[in-house]
């Protein structure tokens, strides 16, 4: 066995480490912990993304002296690597860009308690990226559900303590609907490792048995899942969630946390269930229509806030919605449209949080849409950096987020009796995009009177005032134009990776 | 400014305009658009009045919540709609368990080779008598590592919680201890005679289970409950002046973080040797033995040590919110 296999073991372990590590650390010393664990995890993911692609077939790997259905296992694939390595850079773009405002938003003595909740986020979402094994991965969304609510309460106000019990409340309820729907499948199938599980659904499905409840674990599954991920009847909990924790959590919460979980929910459907059952249980139609209507709501939601974080974050919704729309439609193309919006939405999400608390910081640190009046010009940097993240959001060509729309629908166009409902909402869903990010590039391009900036005390913010967020804006506008301009090979990536996932 | 042409000219030029508009002091449309300023809003006294009228029927309609006639019909749907969406909730599970597997039929699909190997090779492989402390420990000790950090995590955001900066205390305000003083039974003789005869054996039987997990029923996680248990009620009765002399957070912290970096370094250590396919070193030993199975008594040890801690820190920073 090549060492390189060994890597994304010693990923998972090396972050679990950090976690504990970091609580006796002082908070700058955790710091630089968290920053060199995540670079390091991000190398190593990336020599296992190519030495997967040179052998060109995935590898399973022992969790111990025991072979699978009797011990633990991890599998390691084109995509799976790729989504670790994908997820290493925007977090580590997320830390870097939010470090201002962690110093002023959280408590000194607390600080090394939020770089134990990153690293031990990290390890559950390679953990939940990397498992072959259902149980494994319940244990690891608990540590992630838990994780994400100390990082949405550190920055201690009224308005996020509400919001981390609502995370909590809603996240539980996904988290439990998604053990009762494990049990189910255990006590049917006697499995808990992924392969085996779908040998013996297979044979369920073929011999007819156990009818009911497999249809009703698929649909608490999906429905567990769903919750955590906010999908529309479900994302009570995320405006305020992603509005008022501090920018790192908000940017790392929107574009990891919630991926997490659709990434383990198409593995599910993938590798678990079998996508042929589920496109026979129709659970998918059912995704698929909530996934519409949180595009249009989501954006309807978004058009009326006032305050530009809970609009970003409304924007989250709709585009959540996309991704279910497209693992709805129940084909190849459709899936590999998700899995590359899950990568396009989390690059641009975290641009535009990042961004927008530029702007906020050229505005006197208010968040009051009619405050952000020609911040833009005020700092130059996040004004760019914003107008990319919105025009990629709205499908301009050039950026990430024209390729996932142009993907979605060619899946529609494909996809039959779905096509005429997928093109519709895909329109529409594009122009109230553009109503709302449109309306806000256009605010922050106005300049405002000279006096009134006199009046409210707005200072501009150049790039030397904040190097690392500088660094981290540059760094996520390069990534959108990147994942834009050469999206045929990523693309090919993500088809591979799906390929070899059944 | 411009070295190379006079300014007059330099301001003619589209690199000036571009720099204007760059820096946001020329708004381009002025004066090419034509653009009607617009009126500054004057409020007449007709319209101050509606306004006012408007706002005090629109509180007068949404918070007056004991004659809104919505927000009753609101509630009552609400709860109708609740009863029913848990009844079907219900319904469907109970019929989805209706079709289940008869509990106990030898012909179940969970009855197969995995317990099968369990339960008849567990005790050669493992080196525990114990079954279950084999199967969390050694066969899935992925898991068990996972679910240990899962109670470390719990105890951090507990932490970020209720904590208290000492620094962040107001001059006037008195000492988070002084305050406890008057809402606590300080002293109670019978509650202390009791600790003083019951802690040592609960302390005692809790290391006990702990240490014979591998032998017996127990393991790490009912022993840590158990000794967690006994140092509540010692700092029930005794309080926290005699606690704090041997457990603060920061023993808590490196304690849990020695445990769990033992635990992550000897998993580290198994996983790596048996993914390669090299021999452990470490031996098996007789089972029955106290030093036996291998790595399982480190590993509930250090669980132990983690469970304990994190029982005592919930209670004391519930109570308290620091210690």
């Amino acid at each position: 066995m090549a060492f390189v296999q060994n890597l994304p073991f010693i990923s998972i372990l090396l972050s679990l480490f950090a976690g504990p590590l970091s609580s006796i650390l002082s908070g700058k010393k955790a710091k630089w912990v968290n920053l060199a664990v995540i670079g390091a995890v991000g190398a190593m993911s990336a020599a296992v993304l190519a030495f997967v692609l040179s052998t060109g077939e995935p590898y399973v790997y022992m969790m111990g002296h025991f072979p699978a259905p009797w011990g633990n296992e991890i599998r390691v694939g084109v995509l799976e690597a790729s989504m670790a390595v994908f997820f290493c850079v925007i977090m580590f773009l997320c830390m870097i860009g939010g470090s201002r405002e962690r110093e002023l938003e959280i408590e000194e003595s607390k600080m090394n308690l939020y770089y134990v909740m990153v690293n031990l986020l990290l390890c559950s979402l390679l953990a939940l990226i990397y498992t072959n094994d259902l149980f494994t991965a319940y244990v690891f969304v608990e540590i992630n559900t838990i994780a994400a609510c100390g990082l949405i309460m550190i920055r201690q106000n009224g308005r996020t303590i509400e919001a981390a019990t609502r995370y909590m409340i809603m996240s539980l309820l996904g988290s439990g609907l998604f053990l009762l729907g494990l049990c189910f499948l255990y006590d049917l199938t006697g499995h808990l490792l992924m392969s085996n599980i779908q040998e013996s659904v297979r044979v369920l499905k073929q011999t007819g048995e156990y009818h009911v409840p497999l249809l009703v674990s698929i649909c608490l599954i999906s429905v567990g899942l769903a919750i955590k991920s906010a999908l529309y009847p479900f994302h009570a909990w995320l405006p305020d969630a992603y509005g008022y924790s501090t920018l790192s959590s908000a940017a790392i919460l929107s574009s990891l946390v919630s991926k997490g979980y659709v990434f383990l929910l198409v593995k599910i459907f993938y590798r678990v269930v079998g996508f042929d059952v589920i496109m026979d249980s129709k659970v998918i139609n059912v995704l698929f229509v909530f996934g519409i209507i949180g595009m249009i709501m989501g954006s309807v939601a978004a058009i009326k806030e006032n305050n530009i974080r809970r609009m970003i974050a409304f924007s989250s919704v709709a585009q959540i919605g996309y991704i279910y729309m497209g693992l709805g439609l129940g084909s190849q193309i459709g899936s590999i449209a998700s899995v590359y919006h899950i990568v396009a939405h989390a690059a641009t999400k975290s641009l535009l949080f990042v961004a927008a608390s530029g702007l906020t910081q050229a505005s006197g640190d208010s968040t009051d849409f009619f405050d952000l009046t020609g911040a833009g010009f005020r700092n130059k940097l996040a004004g760019i950096a914003f107008t990319v993240g919105s025009l990629s959001m709205v499908g301009f060509p050039m950026f990430s987020g024209f390729t996932s729309k142009l993907l979605f629908a060619q899946a529609g166009v494909e996809s039959g009796n779905k096509m005429l409902l997928t093109l519709v909402a895909l329109a529409l869903s594009t122009i109230l995009n553009a109503v709302y990010f449109m309306k806000t590039v256009i605010r922050i391009y106005t300049p405002e009177k000279k006096k009134v900036l006199v009046q409210k005390d707005f200072h501009s913010v150049t790039m030397a005032d904040q190097p690392a967020k500088s660094a981290a804006l540059v760094c996520f506008i390069v990534l959108n134009l990147f994942l834009g301009l050469w999206s045929e090979p990523m693309v090919r990536l993500f088809g591979d990776g799906l390929a070899m996932f059944a | 400014m411009s070295r190379k042409i006079p300014q007059e000219q330099y301001e003619k030029t589209r690199s000036y305009r571009l720099k204007q508009w760059l820096d946001g002091s020329k708004d381009l449309y002025l004066g090419e658009v034509e653009m009607k300023p617009q009126k500054p809003y004057e409020e007449t006294h007709k319209q101050r009045k509606k306004r006012e009228k408007e706002k005090a029927r629109a509180v007068e309609r949404v918070y007056d919540t004991e004659r809104n006639a919505e927000i009753r019909i609101f509630r009552k749907i609400y709860r109708v709609f609740s009863i029913l969406f848990c009844v079907f909730l219900v319904l469907m599970l109970l019929i989805a368990v209706s079709y289940l597997p008869t509990i106990g039929s030898a012909d179940k699909p969970a009855n197969n080779e995995v317990s099968a190997r369990y339960i008849e090779s567990g005790l050669q492989e493992t080196g525990a008598v114990n079954i279950v402390t084999g199967m969390i420990l050694d066969y899935r000790a992925f898991d068990t590592l996972g679910e240990s950090h899962v109670l470390f995590v719990a105890t951090c955001t507990v932490l970020i919680l209720l904590r208290r900066d000492e620094k962040k205390r107001k001059d006037g305000e008195p000492a988070e201890e002084e305050q406890d003083f008057l809402y606590e039974p300080k002293d109670d003789v019978i509650l202390q005679t009791v600790a003083k005869i019951l802690v040592p054996p609960i302390v005692i039987f809790g290391i006990y289970v702990i240490l014979c997990g591998h032998l017996g029923p127990g393991g790490g996680f009912s022993g840590g409950a158990i000794i967690g248990a006994g140092l509540i009620l010692y700092l029930n009765a005794f309080g926290f002046e005699k606690t704090e002399r041997f457990f603060r957070a920061s023993t808590y912290k490196k304690l849990s973080f020695t445990a769990l970096a033992c635990y992550t370094f000897s998993k580290c250590y198994s996983f790596y040797t048996g993914a390669n396919h090299i021999e452990s070193v470490i031996p098996l030993g007789t089972p029955g033995a106290i030093l036996s199975s291998g790595l399982i008594l480190v590993l509930n040890i250090c669980v132990g040590v983690v469970v304990a801690g994190t029982m005592y820190t919930f209670y004391a920073m519930f109570r308290k919110g620091g210690y």
